[in-house]
């Protein structure tokens, strides 16, 4: 394995831990926190708070280092256009969330609490990437 | 937490910093974004991108090591929705997530982190359509 690799395996590894450690790894509990004129559970602001620290180190780290240990061509997002398919991507992304209290990180990693209900929920989002795919050279098809 | 019962900051952040840190790996080591949906669908082959294929599956099967490993010492509780609803927000999730570029993790931490607008947007878009679908659900009395 490469050393990009075991990083990346790595990452997976503390990522699912945290999101186990956090409860947010139970859909039940993320619906509460979405239920802010219910009977609110707030815990995932606490998640998102706890994250966003060793991150923002992370980047100021990465502004000056410029290279990254393990890869020799890293791959940073360069778009910042606020357009409609962010905004409705981001509302699709969202009601479906709310519907069933389960995020993409989440669902892979209660694949080691609750497999079947995981798997189902992974099939089913495997399918709606497809189908955004579909639709979308489809699209570029009929335009050309 | 007070007039929070069911709260747990504690291991909210915990585990929140737990996430920071892993993302901070993908980031310094790899100089890649830990986005969740991004690598499912990279390693699922339902995206093209820059990300090599071997990469992005370390990272996803890291995802259940990691929450299996803490369900084994501190036992985990999760309560899915039923079946139905499962699949359909697995399709919406996952339709959304690659229409909008990204979901909680690649937006909601390290965007956020980033302090990209574009990600700015589209986390409180995905947080108030899931407000609003929670909400709705309640108030219609629909129950997960």
């Amino acid at each position: 394995m490469t050393r990009e690799n075991v990083l990346a395996l790595l990452s997976g590894v503390f990522f699912g831990a945290g999101l186990a450690i956090s409860g947010m790894i139970d859909p039940a509990r993320v619906r509460a926190f979405l239920d802010v004129t219910g009977n609110w559970d707030p815990t995932l602001a606490f998640v998102m708070g706890g994250a966003l620290l060793p991150m923002a180190v992370a980047w100021r780290v990465l502004k000056r280092r410029r290279n990254p240990l393990a890869s020799n061509s890293p791959s940073l997002p360069s778009t910042s256009d606020i357009d409609w398919r962010l905004i409705s991507g981001a509302a699709i992304f969202g009601i479906g969330w709310g519907l069933g209290g389960i995020c993409p990180g989440p669902g892979i990693a209660a694949l080691a609490v609750h497999p079947r209900s995981a798997l189902l929920f992974l099939l089913a989002m495997a399918a709606g990437m497809g189908l955004h795919k579909l639709a979308f050279s489809a699209r570029s098809l009929s335009r050309a | 937490m007070p007039g929070f019962p069911q709260a747990a900051p504690v291991q909210g952040l915990v585990g929140g910093l737990l996430i920071g840190l892993a993302a901070a790996i993908m980031l310094l080591g790899n100089g890649r974004i830990a986005g969740v949906s991004g690598l499912f669908a990279r390693a699922f082959g339902i995206s093209s991108g820059d990300t090599p294929r071997q990469l992005a599956w370390a990272f996803i099967a890291g995802l259940p090591l990691g929450a299996g490993l803490v369900e084994l010492v501190a036992g985990a509780n999760a309560q899915f929705p039923a079946p139905p609803l499962l699949l359909i927000a697995g399709v919406i999730v996952g339709f959304g997530t690659r229409l909008g570029s990204g979901c909680t993790s690649g937006h909601g931490i390290c965007g956020i982190s980033r302090l990209s607008t574009r990600s700015i947007v589209a986390t409180l878009t995905f947080m108030a359509a899931g407000v609003l679908t929670v909400t709705m659900m309640r108030l219609l009395g629909l129950s997960t």
